[in-house]
């Protein structure tokens, strides 16, 4: 039997599912959407920077190369996440003109392409380049696609918390492409990434609390409350601010990045300060002060990397100079 | 009574459905020849000076 036709007994059903296959009224920008284009750039740009700060030298085509397959990696992962959530998205704003639940795209085309892409993203980069990043990529798409899509996202409160794993590893994977190995450097990426998940997505969670009761995902703010979440975007934000900075403090980047870490991290914690300090309830205060931590945790993560980035290209970095042990 | 099903015109697409087919179609052999033409680059990348140093 057919993926296509399977896929309807995998997945929660939709209402107004459809018992046989119509005609596919997909176009190729449906395709594209499925691929999370916005995560996939983010996805992109962080592993550039964990390619980049590897040390030693990696060909520029075979990181082209990496790169398109941790792309297409991760736009497997946003297929198979939106053909398995296209119940949950229904019932949300912010997802239901998505191609699934929009009836764009039947969700048994959205599995076939999500794995299509899957074993052809891990396959390539294993043969093309070293077989550790294509196991930390087929890794990283199963535990989005099946650890936190099917598992802990209806499950925990805790969901973006295990779940931001996912999203922590693509400069690990790019640090792997570059080097074969897993370095120090790349677990500290690896950790930004992973305390920055809570608060930036429990931002969003505050903002959108109603839709994810009505959905039945249990987020934070949903089952614990609003000031419990914003207790705990405090406490994450407590934490990340020192972790953003040890690339500086280890010695693997320059000073420039340790000014920027210091100021940034400071912003994040006084924004999260201030979310905790601001009126409970529907107030205009608490929504706008959730909104600026959002907004503003994209930008400290954007930049944190981006100082890395040019720190490397201007070769101001001490980033991979004195590595500590390449972990083959 | 309906006619035998070789018969049957079967599923017909609309002209839309056939345009969006297209589409797909073109985006997905776009798609396969950068592959190949992707494979071929790194391939040479990779092997080097020593892509002729093969028995023959």
């Amino acid at each position: 039997m057919s993926l296509a036709s399977e896929s309807t007994d995998l997945a929660p059903a939709l209402p107004g599912d459809l018992p046989y296959a119509e005609p596919s009224m997909a176009g190729v920008d449906d395709y594209l959407a499925l691929m999370k284009p916005r995560v996939m750039s983010l996805v992109v740009f962080t592993a550039l920077v964990g390619l980049m700060v590897a040390p030693g030298h990696f060909h520029p085509v075979l990181a082209f190369f990496a790169l398109l397959c941790i792309a297409v990696g991760a736009g497997a992962a946003g297929a198979l996440n939106m053909w398995y959530d296209a119940d949950i998205d229904a019932v949300m704003s912010r997802t239901a003109a998505r191609p699934v639940p929009a009836g764009r795209v039947q969700p048994g085309e959205a599995l076939a392409f999500g794995m299509t892409l899957a074993v052809g993203s891990v396959v390539f980069l294993g043969l093309m380049v070293n077989w550790l990043a294509a196991g930390l990529l087929a890794f990283t798409i199963a535990f989005y696609a099946v650890i936190y899509t099917m598992w802990l996202k209806r499950w925990t409160p805790q969901n973006i918390v295990i779940g931001g794993a996912a999203g922590a590893f693509p400069p690990m994977i790019g640090f792997a492409a570059a080097t074969g190995g897993i370095g120090l450097e790349s677990i500290l990426l690896f950790l930004i990434i992973f305390f920055w998940t809570p608060p930036h997505f429990w931002a969003l969670g505050l903002l959108r609390a109603d839709e994810y009761a009505r959905a039945g995902v249990p987020m934070l703010p949903v089952v614990a409350g609003i000031a419990e979440t914003r207790r705990q975007i405090l406490i994450y934000s407590l934490v990340l601010a020192p972790v953003g900075m040890s690339p500086w403090l280890l010695g693997y980047a320059g000073l420039a990045y340790g000014i920027v870490a210091i100021a940034g991290g400071a912003l994040m914690v006084a924004l999260a300060w201030q979310l905790r300090g601001a009126p409970t309830g529907a107030s205009p205060a608490g929504v706008a002060a959730a909104k600026r931590l959002f907004a503003y945790s994209i930008l400290y993560l954007f930049v944190l990397f981006a100082v890395l980035l040019i720190e490397q290209v201007l070769g101001l970095r001490q980033f991979g100079a004195i590595s500590i042990g390449v972990l083959s | 009574m309906n006619p035998p099903i070789s018969e049957q015109p079967g599923i017909v697409l609309t002209e839309e459905q056939k345009r969006r087919r297209r589409a797909r179609s073109l985006a997905i052999a776009l798609s396969l020849g950068a592959l190949v033409l992707l494979v071929y680059i790194v391939t040479v990348v990779k092997l080097g000076p020593g892509v002729l140093n093969r028995p023959l």
